[in-house]
């Protein structure tokens, strides 16, 4: 199945900014994270299609997810 | 020994006094709030002699520890009729601290035309009348007075829209680069404006400086502090790295970034405006993407921009001026709102409620959104020159919305509402519409817990639970920052890193002998929240305004999400 996969801030270096990519029926959140190499003790913010989620959620054709460090605004 | 300077504009008298007991472990927001609360008439006219306006740095400012150089201004707010406190960097409230200055008091209002300046040094405070620099931008004040009194001055002063006494007017201070930092929000400028101060100058020669009673202690707690600083991934990397604006594709993500006047949560051109932009065009052209506001931060969220040639254009260049331009006034172009937030800076206006009065005038027509040299043109030729237009926009897109029948007006209390949208960002919105200040980010940041999960696990934007609650703790632990001189980034250590706030107080105590336990945070914010929240109710405020305007009723693209909470459930905020 295709799910987009954007990264932002930090997660960028060395990886990339926004990519479609192929992954097995059922993949979870978390096993695209291992493979991006992403410790999760670094990720603030999970979203799936703009919404809050969780790691051990399973993905569907057409999803995308956004992976944040914590960064602060003001 | 600590000092209260006080200046008298309708006697052009000063005088120095002691510290009263009760005030001696309060400082900036706390103190500027028990002054205003204790000595100006609720009802007064904001710009009227009875009116006050204090400065007071925070409690550590002037120490040796990291990130405390802020420095508070209150007053009666002519923007929206409360009580006010607004904080900025600079180099002002160090040497306040050194000069052990605890708060310096403005009081009633000059007869006759004249301009005045102040100065301040280890000898008092003096007053002068000013020829020269009236009608000036703050840029090049600051230059004259380096010229006339030497580089190392401190300068406080407003540009000609505080002349103007507009109520967007903000006070401008030196930073360590001669450039400004500002505190913003509220129209101080114009109080300051009122009492026909241009500038107050600042010489700490010979100031005695803070000596800690326990010196050991203070340094190792203040090494501990600053490790904390280090340790959280906020203040450690994320901003250093990325600066403020970081928060543009974060909040785009979650569907709060306000756009076109706040008519959609995300906003196309996103990444143009964005933070990982603005840190590789500074990598790239030469600028300087890590910059702290004040000697002694080693956040350093802040950045120098630089145009295609190199050339200086702005420095404190945030999310919140970004964004709100970027993409609510639809810009999307860092270039022109850089030169954009460079003359707010010079002629002296807050870049939050001017920016989102210019999104109520494209709203109106006035001119189109995207329209980039339009708001050029706007802020030089009409705001800075004082036309009927320009001093509309200058008093705050409450008065653009009222004067071009505009409905979609946002802002609590007359002030304008900052870069997230309350629908998409509960939490954010509950301390919009409580916060003694009108519509202020900085009262209780709950955007870091809705989105990041900082101090101890998200708390769902897009739902209502745990969000009072999650303000009201905010807001209380924010007047401890707000009052020690702290930079609102320290919330982040000092919700998740244990060793933060026991360290906070330990310095405390070591400098100045005191005997506090962690538990008299809480007591700070809850008694400083009820006296300015006194304050409010005595100048004629009630519950009623504690509400967001009729317009986030209706839904915001993506979520579709709405400002769903009952009157009751955002008074049970005051409940405690």
């Amino acid at each position: 199945m295709n799910i987009t996969v954007r990264l932002f801030a930090t997660f960028r270096f060395g990886r990339f900014a926004s990519a479609t990519r192929q992954y097995p029926p059922q993949t979870r959140i978390s096993e695209i994270i291992r493979e991006l190499q992403i410790p999760d003790t670094e990720i603030s913010m999970i979203m799936l299609n703009g919404r809050h989620a969780d790691p051990e959620q399973c993905l569907c054709e057409g999803d995308s997810i956004a992976l944040f460090p914590v960064v602060a605004g003001g | 020994m600590n000092k209260i300077l006080r200046v008298n504009m309708t006697t052009l008298t000063t005088g120095t006094e002691a510290v009263p007991k009760e005030w001696a472990a309060l400082g900036g927001r706390a103190l500027t709030s028990t002054i205003v609360a204790k000595e100006v008439i609720p009802t007064c006219h904001p710009l009227g002699e009875n009116n006050k306006l204090i400065f007071a740095p925070g409690l550590l400012s002037g120490t040796t520890a990291v990130n405390s150089g802020r420095l508070s201004a209150g007053a009666k707010s002519p923007l929206t009729g409360t009580i006010k406190e607004s904080n900025a960097g600079g180099l002002a409230a160090q040497m306040f601290g050194r000069l052990r200055i605890k708060a310096l008091i403005i009081e009633g209002l000059p007869k006759g035309n004249a301009w005045y300046s102040l100065h301040v040094s280890n000898n008092g405070v003096t007053i002068a009348e000013e020829k020269e620099l009236i009608g000036k931008g703050n840029f090049a004040v600051v230059e004259a007075l380096e010229n006339r009194i030497g580089k190392k001055v401190g300068v406080i002063t407003i540009g000609p829209a505080g002349e103007m006494k507009m109520l967007s007017a903000n006070i401008s201070v030196k930073d360590v680069d001669s450039k400004l930092r500002s505190h913003g929000r509220g129209g101080l400028g114009a109080v300051m404006g009122s009492k026909r101060i241009k500038f107050i100058s600042i010489d700490d020669s010979g100031a005695p400086g803070i000596k800690p009673v326990d010196p050991e202690k203070f340094t190792a707690s203040a090494r501990i502090f600053a490790k904390a600083i280090m340790e959280h991934p906020g203040t450690g990397q994320g901003l250093p790295t990325f600066g403020t604006a970081e928060m543009v594709n974060l909040v785009n993500e979650a569907g709060g970034l306000p756009t076109r006047n706040f008519s959609l949560g995300r906003y196309e051109g996103h990444e143009k405006i964005s933070g990982e932009t603005l840190r590789e065009t500074m990598i790239e052209r030469g600028g300087n993407p890590s910059h702290g506001c004040q000697p002694g931060c080693i956040i350093k969220c802040s950045q120098v921009y630089v145009d295609k040639k190199g050339k200086y254009i702005t420095s404190g260049f945030e999310y919140e001026t970004i964004e709100i331009l970027g993409a609510n006034a639809g810009l999307g172009n860092l270039d022109q709102i850089a030169v954009a937030d460079s003359i707010m800076d010079d002629i002296g206006v807050d870049s939050i409620e001017t920016s989102i009065a210019i999104g109520v005038a494209m709203e109106a027509g006035v001119l189109p959104f995207d329209d980039g040299e339009g708001v050029l043109r706007l802020l030089r030729e009409d705001i800075g020159k004082g036309t009927p237009l320009g001093r509309i926009i200058g008093s705050g897109a409450g008065h653009v919305g009222k004067v071009f029948g505009v409905t979609r007006v946002p802002v609590v209390k007359n002030q304008a509402i900052p870069a997230y949208d309350p629908r998409a960002i509960k939490g954010i919105g509950i301390t919009y519409a409580t916060s003694t200040m009108g519509a202020d980010h900085t009262m209780g940041y709950a955007v870091a817990t809705n989105l990041m999960g900082v101090g101890g696990g998200i708390v769902d934007p897009l739902k209502k639970d745990g969000q009072v609650e999650l303000s009201r703790h905010l807001q209380i632990v924010t007047v401890m920052l707000d009052s020690i001189g702290l930079c609102l980034f320290i919330g982040f250590p000092a919700a998740d890193i244990p060793t933060c706030v026991p360290a906070l107080v330990d310095m405390l105590n070591a400098c100045f002998g005191f005997e506090l336990t962690p538990e008299w945070i809480g007591g700070l914010g809850v008694n400083t929240l009820k006296t300015e929240r006194a304050f409010n109710l005595a100048a004629g405020f009630t519950n009623k305004d504690d509400r967001l305007p009729e317009f986030f009723r209706e839904p915001l693209p993506p979520h579709n999400a709405v400002w769903d909470f009952t009157d009751e459930e955002i008074d049970e905020f005051w409940n405690f």
